[in-house]
């Protein structure tokens, strides 16, 4: 008797989480390509912040390549590089990484790098830290994430490429230093990258549009 | 009990047991986005939206769900329909959805909804209980809407309405107001009116 009743309740419950599944399927199908193009159409104007001050003619996301995980990078999943160039010479590279050991999942950010190794912006452009309190890494809150600007390896030196509380040079962002943290350390991560990798970024073969968007 | 009238259900919803200013349900999204209109009228619409459905969906399969495998079940509705709200906004909504942020995917916390699945939906018709959804939604959204614009109006001169304490201040002001609305209203009929019919306000 008790288990007949197991049994009915399993099934229902099963039913029901095949319906729901379905259901959410069936909407991700009906958003999936729209919200990839909204996403593409988000990150060409979040590619800006990191391009102030560069001179450059190439369309900014025209350049695009992919280093498939894993890789030195922040992040696990596969990185997305940008290409900025002046005719035929490179000027900076935009970097999309995730910075994996924030409060709350993956904050990703746009990480620009001139070529000469020096940051020309960074902006934060999905996270899910805490309102009120992680969330002040977003520039529209507060400028904390410019203090990036025109810093490089050796702007401070390797050593103190930290927050301040852990006796670096960077600012914490009051009760929230986890997420300062984080940021942090996938700049440097970043820049130790690009200063090991520059010629093989710029030397790599672009995309197609169609790879771009997947 | 007679079947309610429309209006009466919306008098309900909207001021009676306005899930927000009475049942102090859905305080955390209520007092986290209400800092302006467009976030109040976002995440307004997005609850209203949840709650008609989950209300719809709780109901029509209320027959073949035994009372003890029912939360499970309630979690599982209003979780999906959530993750599908909030892909629909990304699709078609994308600032709005930036803009609230992680407050859609918690929709999904939101106790107004489970509440009304467990009090309402699952007990009743599925035309009823939509209805119960949308006036129960419509109160919640109206609040969250009218704290938006009265935090954005205010923050002009007093900036302490966007920070956090504001949001609690709005709605100690708006709970207080309905009150002080519904004590005069008492005492108004209580002397006109005998009071062996005097009615009482549930």
């Amino acid at each position: 008797m008790a288990d007949n009743f197991i049994m009915r309740s399993g099934l229902t419950l099963a039913t029901i989480a095949a319906i729901c599944t379905a259901l959410v399927a069936f909407t991700y199908q009906l958003t999936d390509k729209r919200i990839a193009a909204n996403e593409q159409v988000w990150l060409e104007q979040s590619l800006q912040p990191a391009l102030s001050g560069l001179f450059f003619d190439s369309g900014v996301s025209e350049s695009v390549v992919t280093i498939p995980a894993p890789h030195e990078l922040p992040g696990t999943n596969d990185a997305t590089i940008y290409r900025v160039y002046s005719g035929e010479s490179p000027v900076a590279a935009l970097f999309v990484v995730s910075a994996r050991d924030g409060y709350a999942g993956a904050i990703k950010m746009l990480v620009g790098v001139d070529i000469g190794g020096q940051i020309t912006g960074v902006h934060v452009l999905a996270h899910r830290e805490t309102p009120g309190l992680g969330d002040r890494i977003e520039s529209n809150k507060t400028d904390w994430v410019r203090q990036f600007d025109g810093r490089s390896l050796g702007d401070p030196v390797a050593g103190n490429w930290k927050i301040k509380r852990d006796g670096g040079e960077f600012d914490q962002l009051t009760g929230a230093s986890v997420t300062p943290r984080a940021v942090v350390k996938a700049i440097r991560q970043t820049l130790e990258y690009f200063d090991a990798n520059s010629a093989a970024i710029f030397a790599a073969a672009a995309q197609t549009e169609d790879e771009v968007i997947e | 009990m007679t079947t309610p009238t429309i209006i009466n259900r919306f008098k309900t919803g909207l001021w009676y047991e306005n899930p927000g200013l009475v049942q102090l349900l859905g305080l955390c999204p209520l007092l986290a986005v209400t800092s302006t209109f467009n976030n109040g009228l976002g995440l307004g619409i997005a609850t209203l939206a949840v709650l008609v459905l989950s209300n719809a969906l709780v109901s029509a399969t209320r027959r073949w769900i035994s009372r003890d495998i029912r939360i499970p079940i309630y979690v599982l509705i209003i979780a999906s329909l959530v993750t599908c709200t909030e892909l629909v906004f990304k699709a078609w909504f994308p600032a709005l959805d930036r803009s609230l942020g992680i407050f859609i995917p918690l929709i999904v916390t939101n106790c107004a909804i489970v509440a009304r699945a467990e009090i309402f939906a699952s007990r009743n018709p599925i035309g009823s209980s939509i209805v119960d959804g949308l006036v129960m939604g419509a109160g919640f959204a109206l609040l969250l809407i009218a704290i938006g614009i009265f935090r954005e109006v205010i923050a002009v001169g007093w900036l302490l309405a966007i920070l956090p304490p504001g949001a609690f201040f709005s709605l100690a002001l708006a709970i207080a107001a309905k009150n002080a609305i519904d004590n005069r209203r008492r005492e108004a009929r209580s002397s006109a009116i005998p009071r062996r019919s005097r009615h009482i306000n549930r």
